[in-house]
């Protein structure tokens, strides 16, 4: 039997430690969460008496209380428009290249690791890519054309990265089937893989699009910050976003602009949140099916 | 099957055409794939070709050892120094923020949340990484500066210290979450052993969970940072616009990100000295982050423990 | 205890399986249950499980899949704490002292009652550090690589690691690991030692060898083993627990006598059944 001298245990020191150290890390989590509130709270505080039609329907001005974010929001819709319009084919299509087509050689392992490269790039240096490459080079001007490809390259490993998921979640034998009946690959993809996948799919879409809604640098590397009271009528026109509108607020030093970028945050935070709940929405309705 | 033509002689079954569809559509999505190694040809190109522009007036020595940043007023000078002192003074206070922050919290929810209480946070801390970064530029600027003001009520306006604290908090969820990626991964029966030789939860976390996740909580700690070096609105908004070379936390200074924003703010006339100047930092903070990148990727493959 | 045995690396064969005490009447009794319940939220699990577990001896589990002889095994060092929703009712006493009693504290009773697992689960740290954490944790006042190497002795993997205690642990083949965490367990100087399939994840050579140490280390340490291997619960233990699950998925425990009592004339007839093979 074990001599009772050899080992102290020293019960109580370690309890206590193990509760400082719960405090700790609670805590650390409370941060996080105190974080948020007090931030969404100044926000609402003093966004809240700005938020009024004006501020939507009316296009900017020198006096806070005639300005409003109409020529904003119609290029955050074109910017958007068009950024999915890019990003939605290529992302799919090179995830269904990566899943369903790559064989393990070196040019799919180049691809994939410079896909996780290409996440970890600051927003800006795809700003200054966009600004050399579309509006230079490309002479696009410092359209919205020019800023939707720049965002779509900005947000194409993040549908691409969901697009791979979705597609490896499809299970293996709704391919054999399809197979087993004759259809070729490409068939097997567009019949089989791609329905099965696309709620997926749809996920990492929504969520790329509330990531390039919120993105602010890249765009001011190519549009920079305009004075615009008129909206896009073609890709070649020249546009302006919420979060460049807000920026230009924040910048003024009347504190009445300051409560308008309130406002302006309030109208950005609620589109991105009703993103964010259809993505989180989806997701759900789609784990349900695949228990079923 | 066993009969592949028909009473007439023809093929019963004819794919031919279906043979170079099939051929096409894989050339269609090879090429969508290429274009995210084309993206990143992209960006070496065209920040080298410009920044050429710019090295071939301003020596790269002194851009790179420089210690005045003054594009655009004289006496002009080129030393990047200020910038990148700048850039690191703020990534700085985010990662005293954010590392033990993040990784306290990953412990946490890891090894002490109930699922119930984990289900709730996670997308709390979720909605925290979604945020755009200019909400946080004005929080930083409207309600944290003049927190700290009231007790250091010399705090200049645009300063370092608020801009890190800000920079912190929004990435105490990146760090948070993949650590815990990283300590969900580590298997049950090792902490399984770890209590049944009498550890509490506390010496199950820190010397069995931490250290079995240890490449994965670096990885997550370096992407996160190198994350807080690429941030622009946040650090635009609220550190200021006077390059410094300076630690000094309650000053105002420019980060390398925020210098690109302002002069793109101007129309500087494209091909001009100044205007290179913004790939020539740009160059610089690519490589940044690019080598953080690498060494957090290469952390996890080379000191990543694999278990069945 | 402090004796140390070497030259046990290599497997010796048989004779050591034949047991060499069989009389069970002047041993104490370490471990006694009494009506234990356990349920997994509302699902109970075991049901009504009474026994003494003798001291210096070895008790085997036996049953069918999914019969309980874990839970049963993990109410012993309160590995249940762990699990949410778990819940035991009824009565477990350890020399004497009610294990679920509210002054006692898990962390401190489960260094007294070692376990080793199913799967070889080596800390990913050098195999010194392995044998040495439960000697940390616990606070052991005696010199560590001391205590480290009678350890290692006592599982009988010594020898075969004593130039490479700072390697890691994980680089060792599956039996060795599974020896070092016997090790491991045995470190703390438990009084009881939880063994739940420490052999089925390892080949015949290393389960030989684990049988041995069984035999071995019963002198000084009181060993409960489950096991699906007949044979093994045959050659090691002097006592065996024959479990069952009944229609509505609850274990319990059929029949608990005399390991030689059991495999050759056991009293239900439902054992017979099960040690024959004849069981559905
Ligand atoms: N953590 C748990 N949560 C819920 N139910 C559990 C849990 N662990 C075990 N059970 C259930 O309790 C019952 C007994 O499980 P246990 O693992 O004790 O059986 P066992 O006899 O050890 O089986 P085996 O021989 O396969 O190891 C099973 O029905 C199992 O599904
Ligand atoms: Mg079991």
């Amino acid at each position: 039997m074990r001599s009772p001298s050899s080992f102290n245990h020293h019960l109580g020191r370690r309890k206590i430690l193990g509760s400082i150290a719960l405090v700790m890390f609670m805590s650390s989590v409370v941060v996080g969460i105190l974080g948020l509130v007090v931030l969404l709270a100044q926000i609402l505080f003093q966004g809240l008496e700005w938020l009024s039609p004006e501020l939507i329907f009316n296009f900017p001005s020198r006096h806070p209380e005639q300005a409003g974010l109409k020529a904003a929001i119609f290029g955050t819709v074109w910017l958007m428009g068009l950024t999915a319009a890019f990003t939605v084919p290529v992302g799919v299509g090179a995830a269904i290249y990566l899943e369903e087509y790559a064989s393990e050689n070196w040019l799919t392992r180049l691809i994939e690791v410079n896909i996780a490269n290409l996440a970890g790039v600051p927003s800006i240096v795809y700003g200054l890519l966009g600004l050399a490459l579309f509006v230079q080079w490309l002479s696009m001007g410092r359209s919205v054309l020019a800023g939707a490809l720049t965002m779509s390259l900005l947000v194409l490993p993040i549908v691409i990265l969901a697009s791979r998921e979705a597609i490896k979640a499809v299970p293996e034998t709704y391919r054999q089937a399809a197979f087993a009946l004759g259809a070729t690959k490409w068939e097997v993809v567009r019949s089989v893989v791609l329905p099965s996948a696309s709620p997926g799919v749809l996920t990492g879409i929504i969520l790329a699009m509330s990531r390039a809604i919120g993105e602010t640098a890249p765009v001011i590397a190519i549009s920079a910050l305009v004075y615009l009271t008129f909206i896009p009528q073609n890709p070649l026109d020249r546009f302006t976003v919420l979060p460049i509108q807000i920026f230009n607020w924040i910048a003024r030093p009347q504190e009445d602009f300051r409560g308008l970028a309130a406002g302006g945050i309030i109208v950005l935070l609620i589109i991105l949140l009703s993103m964010n709940a259809l993505a989180v929405f989806l997701r759900n309705r789609y784990q349900k099916q695949s228990v079923e | 099957m066993s009969d592949p033509t028909t009473d007439d002689g023809e093929p019963r079954f004819r794919r031919r055409s279906k043979t170079w569809e099939g051929g096409a559509v894989k050339w269609l999505f090879l090429a969508c794939a290429l274009v995210s190694i084309l993206t990143t040809v992209g960006i070496l190109v065209s920040l080298v070709i410009n920044a050429w522009g710019f090295f071939t007036e301003i020596p790269i020595w002194d851009y790179l050892f420089g210690t005045r940043w003054s594009p655009i007023l004289k006496p002009r000078d080129y030393g990047v120094l200020p910038l990148v002192s700048g850039t690191l003074l703020v990534t700085l206070i985010g990662a005293l923020v954010a590392v033990p922050i993040g990784l306290a919290s990953a412990i946490f929810l890891s090894e002490y949340a109930p699922d119930r209480l984990r289900r709730i946070i996670k997308p709390v801390l979720e909605i925290l990484g979604g945020i755009p970064t200019v909400v946080y530029g004005y929080f930083a600027l409207t309600w944290v500066t003049p927190q700290i003001q009231k007790i250091l009520p010399d705090l200049l306006v645009f300063n370092a210290l608020s801009a890190g604290l800000v920079l912190g908090l929004m990435i105490i969820p990146m760090v948070s979450s993949l650590s815990e990626d990283a300590m969900l991964a580590v298997p049950r029966s090792l902490k399984q052993a770890a209590y049944a030789l009498g550890a509490t939860r506390l010496e199950v976390s820190i010397s069995i969970v931490v250290p079995a996740a240890l490449s994965g909580v670096i990885a997550a700690c370096i992407i996160g940072i190198s994350r807080a070096i690429g941030e622009t609105m946040l650090v635009t908004i609220a550190a200021g616009a006077t390059p410094k070379l300076t630690l000094n936390p309650l000053e105002s200074i420019q980060t390398m990100t925020a210098y690109i924003v302002q002069l793109s703010l101007g129309e500087t006339p494209h091909g001009s000295l100044e205007f290179n100047t913004i790939f020539a930092v740009g160059l610089l903070l690519f490589f940044m982050t690019l080598v953080m990148n690498v060494g957090g990727h290469y952390v996890v493959r080379r000191w990543g423990l694999r278990y069945e | 205890m402090t004796e140390t045995r070497e030259g046990l690396d290599a497997p010796t064969v048989p004779k050591l399986f034949v047991n060499e005490h069989t009389a069970s009447d002047e041993s104490n009794t370490v471990i006694d249950v009494n009506k234990l319940d356990v349920h997994y939220g509302t699902f109970c699990a075991v049901r009504g499980v009474s026994m003494k577990i003798k001291e210096n001896r070895v008790t085997a589990f036996i049953g069918p899949s999914g019969c309980g002889k874990s839970t049963v095994l993990r109410c012993f060092n309160r590995m249940n704490d762990l699990i949410p929703g778990a819940r035991v009712t009824g009565e477990i006493n350890f020399f004497g002292q009610d294990l679920y009693a509210a002054e006692v504290d898990p962390t401190e009773m489960r260094s007294r009652v070692g376990m080793v697992f199913q799967k070889p689960n080596p800390f990913p740290k050098s195999i010194y550090d392995n044998v040495a954490f439960g000697l940390k944790v616990n606070g052991y006042t005696g010199n560590y690589p001391d205590a480290v190497e009678r350890s290692l002795k006592r599982a009988a993997l010594w020898g075969e690691v004593k130039d490479r205690l700072k390697e890691n642990a994980l680089q060792l083949s599956g039996g060795q690991q599974q020896r070092l965490c016997i090790a491991r367990a045995l470190a703390p100087e438990p009084e009881v030692l939880l063994m739940d399939e420490p052999a089925s994840a390892l080949d015949p050579i290393s389960t030989l060898a684990i049988e041995q140490l069984i035999n071995d280390l019963c002198k000084d340490v009181s060993i409960i083993i489950v096991t699906h291997n007949m044979q093994q619960a045959a050659r090691v233990s002097h006592e065996t627990a024959f479990f069952m699950v009944n229609d509505d998925r609850a274990g319990y425990l059929v029949e608990f006598d005399d390991t030689s009592k059991i495999f050759t004339n056991p009293n239900d007839e439902r054992t017979e059944a099960y040690i024959t093979g004849r069981f559905s």
